[in-house]
């Protein structure tokens, strides 16, 4: 990707981070506290603690979906990025491994890519909400890991998917 | 080629002749358009006329089933068979030729001293009433089938000009079980699907098995180092070597047709790009260079290009680049999803996996007419592989919950199932030529 395509797409996904965080907010019914107002992210540190990587509501979701062939991060999923990438930025030696996966239909080798992609895009997503690249890993398993072994649509949207996997929590 | 079966055939083979792995399989054959002649072909059972025990095997069952898979021929059932000639002093071609069968094949099985056996056959052109053919192979009794799997590339070979096929191993990828419990293996069968062996067993995926030129050597992708990594190991002596761990994507690994390179797709400088490797000194250099997916590189038979998939226009569509770098020049303009090519026939036939809306079937693209033909009838049809005289090709498909190969005619008539294990089966790589 040239420079200005790439700054094209960090601005689409910041706004996009900035502009669904209420959205999400106003949809999480049962969310205990306001997860996600990451408006302006400068100054506050010391929202989560250790061990809220299991108990807070929003960083226990850790799977994004993605469309068919698509790689842009949906709308629904920016409350997600957000608070993973708040935790990061709180904690500079927590790590992660983002496991991109694509769903059955193509070639395994260009599934791959696909997967690559997606994980490239949460990497972007989470980077530009303010996690450093360094804490980001990508990997991609293509079509070689599905959660959903059938061959119809509701388990391509289970398997078309990023993994957001800490290993390292702090 | 539509999807109506002008004829079907369901032959059950019930297989007695088997090793432990292998008991129960069966096999079937469907003909997929009987408007095209095959050349009808006899094989009667071969005698036994050793001292022992017979052998296990029935060779001249298993030169008859290569045979009818070809799509080449049309076999007559066992039970259509009156007369049992096991030499030419016995065969009377009037009653072959009233059963309108054009070629006749009979053997005998003797001892060859030491525990061997020394198939002996004899091939006649039932028009002519002339012996075309007469040989005898001696091998193990447990080798058998490879001894029958030679002798129908010798009768192949015979009738048609060109080198049989049978004679080969085929290389794919199992998967057991589901999420952190599932069990990948790389496997090598007889090209019928017989004499299953494990090469590698891993609880990490495995991917893209690909051979070397000399049948010696598997080049695949391992996810065992919690990333694909891409090894080439010795068949016969289980010995490795990690060929590429970098950042990112190391997949899809393809020896060129002298053995000396590797082509790979690798992503460590930001999207995967084909790269080759000269093995002797393991340089690498980059082959493309696009932001879109470039992946799946196969190399053309006179190692000077090489045709890969990549999206750079929207979609994966199949593009040819020479070995010797620069552009890359677009091949396929029909159907929109064309990916993972295999070649053929001095690379006048590439085939792929076509896919339009979700249903993705192989199709072989004609170079020369700029013709289509879809082989296969979908839904999740992938990983085309040509035989090495390009007469047959193996490729994945679906069925139900589990993965099955089916090797089918180059020309899409006869297509047949290979069942040969529980669970997942893909990526089948058909093996070059073994050494005679």
């Amino acid at each position: 990707m040239n420079n200005a395509a790439r700054i094209l797409v960090s601005v689409m996904l910041v706004a996009g981070v900035a502009a669904c965080a209420k959205k999400a907010v106003k949809t999480d019914g049962p969310v205990e506290q306001p997860a996600v107002t990451d408006t302006q992210p400068a100054g506050d540190t010391g929202r989560y603690k250790v061990g809220d990587l299991d108990s807070d509501s929003c960083l226990r979701q850790r799977v994004v979906y993605f469309d068919l062939d698509r790689t842009e991060i949906k709308p629904e999923f920016s409350a997600q990025i957000a608070c993973h990438a708040e935790y990061l930025r709180q904690f500079p030696n927590a790590r992660v491994t983002l496991e991109g996966h694509a769903d059955e239909r193509g070639t395994r080798e260009y599934n791959l890519g696909l997967g690559e992609r997606r994980g490239n895009a949460v990497q972007s997503a989470v980077s530009a909400a303010g996690a450093s690249m360094g804490q980001l890993n990508v990997v991609s398993y293509g079509e070689e890991r599905p959660v959903d072994r059938g061959h119809d649509e509701s388990a391509w949207a289970k398997n078309r998917r990023v993994e957001i996997v800490y290993t390292s929590a702090n | 080629m539509n999807n109506r079966f002008l004829i079907r055939l369901s032959l059950a083979l019930l297989l007695c002749v088997l090793g432990n792995s292998a008991i129960g399989q069966g096999l079937s054959i469907d003909i997929t358009d009987g408007s095209r002649t095959a050349d009808p072909v006899a094989v009667v059972p071969f005698a036994f006329e050793g001292a022992g025990l017979p052998p296990e095997t029935d060779v001249a069952e298993i030169v008859r089933a290569d045979l009818a898979r070809s799509g080449k021929f049309f076999t007559l059932a066992k039970r259509d068979i009156v007369e049992f000639p096991t030499r030419e002093s016995e065969v009377q071609f009037a009653t072959w030729r009233l059963l309108k069968q054009n070629y006749l094949v009979v053997g005998r099985v003797a001892d060859a001293g030491e525990g061997a056996l020394r198939v002996e056959f004899e091939l006649f052109d039932v028009a002519r009433q002339s012996r075309m053919l007469g040989l005898a192979i001696s091998g193990q009794r447990t080798g058998m089938r490879d001894v029958a799997h030679r002798i129908a590339d010798l009768i192949y070979e015979k009738i048609l000009g060109v080198r049989g096929a049978f004679w080969t191993r085929i290389a794919y990828v199992t998967s057991v079980g589901l999420g952190q419990n599932t069990q990948y293996a790389l496997m090598v069968a007889d090209s019928d699907g017989f004499n299953p062996q494990v090469v590698v067993r891993s609880r990490e995926p495995l991917m893209s098995p690909a051979w070397s030129p000399d049948g010696r050597k598997l080049a695949y992708v391992s996810f065992e180092r919690s990333n694909s990594a891409i090894y080439i190991q010795d068949v016969s002596t289980g010995s490795r070597e990690l060929i590429s761990a970098q950042k990112g994507i190391n997949g899809g690994p393809a020896f060129s047709p002298d053995g000396s390179k590797l082509a790979m797709n690798l992503s460590y400088a930001g999207s995967p790009d084909i790269y080759i490797m000269d093995l002797a000194t393991r340089k690498t250099t980059r082959l493309t260079s696009h932001f879109a997916i470039d992946v799946e590189a196969a190399w053309m038979p006179d190692g000077r290009s090489l045709v890969f998939t990549s999206d750079r226009s929207g979609k994966p569509q199949l593009y040819e680049v020479p070995l010797s770098g620069g552009d890359a020049s677009r091949l396929t303009f029909q159907g929109q999803y064309n990916a993972r090519a295999t070649i053929c026939c001095d690379g006048k036939k590439i085939a792929m996996a076509q896919g339009t809306g979700n249903v993705y079937r192989i199709t072989v693209f004609d170079r020369a007419t700029g013709t289509y033909s879809d082989i296969s009838p979908g839904n999740v049809d992938e990983s085309p592989s040509f035989a090495p005289n390009g007469s047959m090709l193996i490729y994945a498909a679906t069925e139900g919950s589990r993965g099955v190969l089916y090797a089918v005619s180059t020309d899409g008539r006869v297509r047949q199932r290979l069942v040969l294990a529980d669970g997942d089966v893909r990526e089948p790589a058909w093996s070059p030529f073994r050494q005679r």
